[in-house]
């Protein structure tokens, strides 16, 4: 087992990537989902779901309006973020290292022109898929509950895109790191759960207190719902573009640490 | 240079293997030739699996070289990997999917078209006696048939070269030869092999030629019943007796004696004449009432060269550390 410290040795170098067996990776995994997926999606969307109507419509009674919205409206289109992010988090943690640790799937397809590298951002295409698609599909339910009021709503592929990347590459981050499936417990608690209840979905940030207001800014998920709100709603104006900008240049940044640290860890 | 190198499949010079300050595999050297079957055999942590990380490119090489089909493995990974075929020492098939679809999977990380994988998978599939099972999920599996299902995807990609890291571990008997069977017939077809093993009936059956490790480095290399000749001789002749005993009875067989070793209370004399051996041991017993637990002659084989020569560092390496 190699000190974790050690983890980030050469991110700078060039990664080894032949994308088209990255896609086969990709595929693998794409295989054994649609082994399951009726069972998996039901259980993804039941989460939100349940959201929608336990706030949307009992809290909803008592919350008037915000920033001129029903509290539906507020909420809905954040829930579809959540619902990506959740999605994407779960795979590349607790799947990712199954793969990883348990069944050595990784070491399998590095016995084959595959490289490690492949197989990483095989890894990371596939949480980003599994984001993209739970978002998507969360979306028809809230545009089933008449909230999407524009059809440039569908760009909002574009931002659950971008957010989804960023995800994967922080899971497999603290997947590398992770000795064992307890400490993903510490993942949720100590960064998902905070960004589901703090960024933005369930109130604005302005209502945070004035000190830690500007944490929000520093997660993904906050400018993920500040690009699909409008979008949904049809209010888009061009102070989403920042929220963009911040979404495509986190997951630029974010993406060499994935690869080098998987590649460190299991390449000894 | 060049016509020496085309008809080796490895080469290994003075090749290293470091995890931190500890070497698990330290300055070797070894050659394998095309179409020869090449055993590596030690006891637990000599860093046989090391060496067959290397060859497959997983593992960096710390220094040495190494070369792999004719290509250095550090600069050309992908396209050497592309003509192996690899039997890791943990199975990593794909739990979920199906038999049939662990091998049309792993033919997609080789490249090869639908309809190719699709029949060679058939082939295999009835190669390795696992046709019925093509359609059973692969968690559902026994471990002796997920173990030739590994070996099995393998040979997908057709390789020249096989490392075979344990590929019978916990096989039945019956599968165990039957795997045996049929890598005897790739060996026919001219595929080379590399194979660590810890049965040494398996490397006695199979291997052309060997390698005996103990910790990284090669203790003694040549073909198994060369080695047994050169080792232990014809005959070996067990003798159950304490062992304050073991003294005197070296020393009345000694004429004949070509190696002896002590397993707890056993002691085992090897020699070329072993009837003779035991007849002069059994009446010197005689003749002094020795209390002797029993006695067995019967031939040698690779076990007894192996328990000898790691038994011997072993052995050795007590002693320093008492001393
Ligand atoms: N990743 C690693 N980090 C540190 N030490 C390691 C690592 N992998 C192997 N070793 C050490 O290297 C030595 C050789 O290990 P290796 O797995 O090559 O042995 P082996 O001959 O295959 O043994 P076995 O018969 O038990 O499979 C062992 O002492 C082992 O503990
Ligand atoms: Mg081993």
């Amino acid at each position: 087992m190699p000190k974790n410290s050690n983890l980030l040795q050469g991110w700078y170098k060039r990664p080894d990537i032949d994308f088209g067996l990255t896609v086969k990776v990709f595929y693998r995994n794409l295989k054994v989902f649609l082994k399951t997926w009726k069972a998996n999606i039901m259980f993804n969307f039941l989460e939100p779901l349940l959201y929608l109507w336990a706030m949307g419509f009992g809290l909803g009674m008592y919350v008037s309006q915000i920033n001129g919205l029903s509290y539906l409206e507020f909420l809905a289109p954040g829930l579809i973020a959540s619902s990506a992010m959740f999605s994407t988090t779960y795979e590349v943690t607790y799947n990712s290292y199954t793969r990883m640790a348990r069944e050595k799937i990784f070491h399998g397809m590095v016995a084959t022109p595959v490289s490690m590298d492949d197989v990483v951002l095989g890894e990371i295409l596939y949480g980003t898929f599994k984001g993209v698609l739970y978002g998507f599909v969360f979306f028809i339910v809230v545009a089933l509950f008449g909230v999407v009021h524009s059809p440039f709503a569908i760009l909002i592929l574009i931002p659950l895109f971008l957010m989804s990347v960023i995800f994967s590459n922080l899971s497999l981050i603290w997947t590398s790191l992770a000795p064992n499936y307890d400490s993903f417990g510490y993942f949720f608690t100590l960064l998902i759960s905070p960004m589901f209840l703090f960024g933005g979905i369930f109130f604005p940030v302005e209502n945070l207190p004035a000190g830690i207001r500007f944490l929000p800014w520093f997660t993904p998920l906050y400018h993920a719902v500040e690009t699909i709100r409008p979008l949904v709603l049809g209010q888009a104006d061009p102070s989403i573009v920042g929220h963009f900008i911040w979404l495509i240049i986190a997951a630029i940044i974010t993406l060499p640490f994935p690869l080098t640290m998987v590649r460190n860890k299991l390449i000894q | 240079m060049s016509e020496l190198t085309v008809d080796q499949a490895i080469i290994a010079q003075d090749l290293t293997k470091k995890f931190g300050t500890f070497s698990a595999v330290n300055n070797i050297s070894f050659m394998v030739s095309r179409g020869e079957c090449f055993g590596l055999l030690g006891p637990n942590g000599a860093g046989k699996t090391s060496i067959a990380r290397m060859i497959f490119g997983f593992s960096p090489i710390t220094s040495g070289t190494l070369r792999v089909l004719d290509q250095d493995i550090r600069i050309s990974a992908r396209q050497v990997k592309a003509r192996l075929g690899v039997v890791a020492q943990e199975d990593n098939l794909d739990p979920e999917l199906t038999v049939l679809e662990n091998l049309m999977v792993y033919a997609n990380y080789f490249r090869l078209p639908r309809n190719v994988a699709r029949e060679r998978a058939e082939e295999i599939l009835q190669f390795m006696d696992l046709t019925e099972k093509a359609d059973a999920v692969v968690d559902e599996l026994s471990g002796g048939l997920k173990r030739r299902l590994t070996l099995g995807r393998a040979l997908i990609n057709q390789p020249e070269l096989l490392i075979l890291d344990e590929p019978t571990t916990g096989l039945d008997p019956y599968a165990r030869h039957m795997v045996w069977h049929r890598l005897r017939q790739l060996k026919e077809n001219g595929t080379t092999m590399l194979l660590t093993t810890h049965y040494l009936e398996e490397a006695r059956q199979l291997c052309d030629r060997l390698i005996v490790l103990n910790r990284g480095t090669i203790l003694e290399q040549g073909k198994p019943a060369a080695l047994i000749t050169k080792h232990v001789g014809a005959f070996a002749l067990e003798i159950g007796v304490e062992p304050g005993l073991h003294g005197q009875l070296l020393s009345w067989g000694s004429p004949w004696l070509k190696a002896s070793q002590r397993i707890g209370n056993d002691l085992i004399l090897y020699s070329d004449q072993g009837q003779e051996l035991a007849e002069n041991l059994g009446l010197k017993i005689a003749k002094d009432h020795l209390r002797i637990g029993y006695q067995r002659l019967r031939p040698t084989n690779l076990e007894d060269v192996f328990l000898k020569l790691t038994g011997e560092t072993l052995q050795g390496s007590e002693d320093e550390t008492e001393g």
